[in-house]
């Protein structure tokens, strides 16, 4: 799907501590992404999933552990490169929704890439393209409906060639007719060997696309292996009484 | 005379307009939009800063940011004019010469930048938490992303609110006249003013007040017009233009639905 895949690498979480307060949100999360690899993360709504992934890009700075890239850490690096490696979409898009489309894709590009317009502008095409979105480049996200602004939102991530990709909840949001569209990109995006961490609360994608399934509950990966594993075989009564519940 | 047509002949003496009018044009109108233009644009980008620093992490932008607003709104606007006008006269003197001027745009900016920061900081306070988030994720510096992404948001919802404090600030560049000016720098309001004091009628005055309006309601709906234009984007095709109605609300109403 796109040319970004070659340049996908593994992805390491080890160990991450993380605590509001008194409020301890991740209590030492490992994790495992191999290059090329999608990892799904499922589990109840406060277990610490979309924290996790914003420790990953460093949005918020894990007390303890490490991320690695490539198996080397980039909790040195400085974060707003670390942010252009690892892409990142969110459950409710966050569009700018002051700019067309096509200004949404081309922004970071030209700014932080440095492409003049024309070469923004070509990137930025070619990728909103890729979603099936080629001809809303001149709209404003909020003429378009839900499932739309996040594949604009996967294109705004895609075009920055991202090594590594962070879906948080991505069709949460969405009206269940447009699910589709959108689980249909990130299944494309997985096949053709980006490493991706999704989590998610569908199962169906889950247990079709991931190469790993990881079950989080309050703040730790309690269980994690293969889908088939994790949807057949699950061990940990906790988890057998999530999938009760949501399958 | 019947008291109603005294009345009429005090406001309405057209041949008292007819005399004032063209020194109205000629002399007050540019010297009040001289001073109302520069003062905007200064009390706008001192008020940006302001805005900026009132939202600041640090301390020491937080606190003058908020001593500056409380005083520069909390004084009557003569009184600050005059302060100014008057007690930099000096300084002014040495400067750029007489000219009272500089110092009433100054003093006009000055007050303007007090209420226009507490517009623009409740403007890009509005924006969403999750508007940072993604330009962050993006790579962005915190500075790129409050000046690409944040603060233009900001600023937008709150256009309709920065125009009072521009029809505000026209009404107020009239208070200039306390610091004395010379035949050429009056404005609108101390020629319909000085009409007024030599014939007794007030019929200047009033022709003073019309121009005023004349300045200040196109004004707000010129702004309308780009809140629109701004909020749905250039009118791209003949089916957005019908639609239009409808992403205006959805945009009004994109603040509430996280």
């Amino acid at each position: 799907m796109t040319s970004a895949t070659t340049t996908s690498v593994s992805l390491d979480v080890r160990d991450v501590h993380l605590a509001f307060g008194p409020n301890r949100v991740l209590r030492g999360v490992d994790l495992s992404v191999p290059r090329g690899a999608t990892a799904c993360v499922i589990g109840p709504s406060g277990s610490g999933k979309s924290t996790l992934l914003r420790t990953i890009n460093r949005l918020i700075e894990p007390d303890r552990g490490d991320v690695l890239l490539d198996g080397r850490s980039v909790l040195g690096d400085d974060p707003d490169a670390l942010r252009q490696r690892v892409g990142m979409v969110f459950q409710q898009f966050n569009l700018f929704p002051h700019m067309s489309v096509l200004r949404n894709v081309t922004l970071a590009l030209r700014r932080l890439r440095k492409l003049d317009a024309d070469e923004a502008e070509t990137v930025a095409r070619a990728q909103l393209e890729l979603v099936g979105l080629a001809g809303k480049a001149n709209s404003r996200p909020a003429q378009l409906s839900g499932g739309q602004q996040q594949r604009v939102a996967i294109a705004r991530a895609l075009a920055l060639r991202p090594e590594v990709m962070l879906f948080d909840e991505a069709t949460s949001a969405l009206d269940p007719e447009l699910v589709k569209g959108v689980l249909g990109v990130m299944a494309d995006l997985s096949a053709a060997g980006m490493t991706m961490v999704v989590v998610t609360h569908e199962m169906g994608f889950a247990r079709q696309v991931a190469d790993t399934v990881a079950f989080m509950d309050r703040g730790v990966v309690l269980e994690a292996g293969p889908p088939e594993a994790i949807f057949e075989r699950a061990e940990h009564p906790r988890l057998r009484r999530f999938l009760d519940q949501v399958l | 005379m019947d008291p109603l047509s005294t009345l009429w002949e005090t406001f309405f003496d057209w041949d008292a307009m007819r005399e004032a009018l063209p020194e109205m044009l000629t002399v007050g109108l540019p010297n009040t939009l001289i001073l109302a233009v520069s003062a905007a644009l200064l009390g706008s980008v001192l008020g940006l800063l302001l805005a900026v620093a009132g939202i600041s992490r640090s301390r020491w932008l937080r606190w003058p940011a908020r001593v500056y607003t409380d005083v520069f709104r909390g004084l009557p606007a003569a009184a600050t004019i005059l302060l100014i006008g008057v007690g930099l006269a000096p300084l002014g003197m040495q400067v750029w010469g007489p000219d009272p001027y500089p110092l009433g745009i100054l003093a006009l900016s000055l007050i303007a930048a007090a209420y226009i920061g507490e517009i623009f900081r409740s403007g890009i306070q509005s924006v969403e938490a999750a508007q940072l988030e993604g330009a962050r994720a993006l790579g962005f510096s915190w500075a790129d992303a409050m000046r690409l992404v944040i603060i233009p948001q900001g600023i937008r919802r709150v256009l309709p609110a920065w125009v009072n404090q521009l029809i505000a600030l026209i009404k107020d560049s009239s208070l200039v006249y306390f610091l004395g000016l010379v035949a050429s720098q009056r404005e609108l309001f101390r020629i319909g003013q000085d009409y007024a004091a030599t014939t007794g009628n007030e019929s200047a005055l009033l022709l003073a007040g019309l121009c005023y309006l004349a300045l200040t309601v196109p004004l707000t709906h010129v702004v309308n017009w780009i809140d629109r234009r701004l909020r749905n984007g250039r009118p791209a095709t003949a089916s957005t233009e019908e639609d239009d109605d409808d992403t205006a609300s959805y945009a009004a109403t994109e603040g509430d639905r996280r």
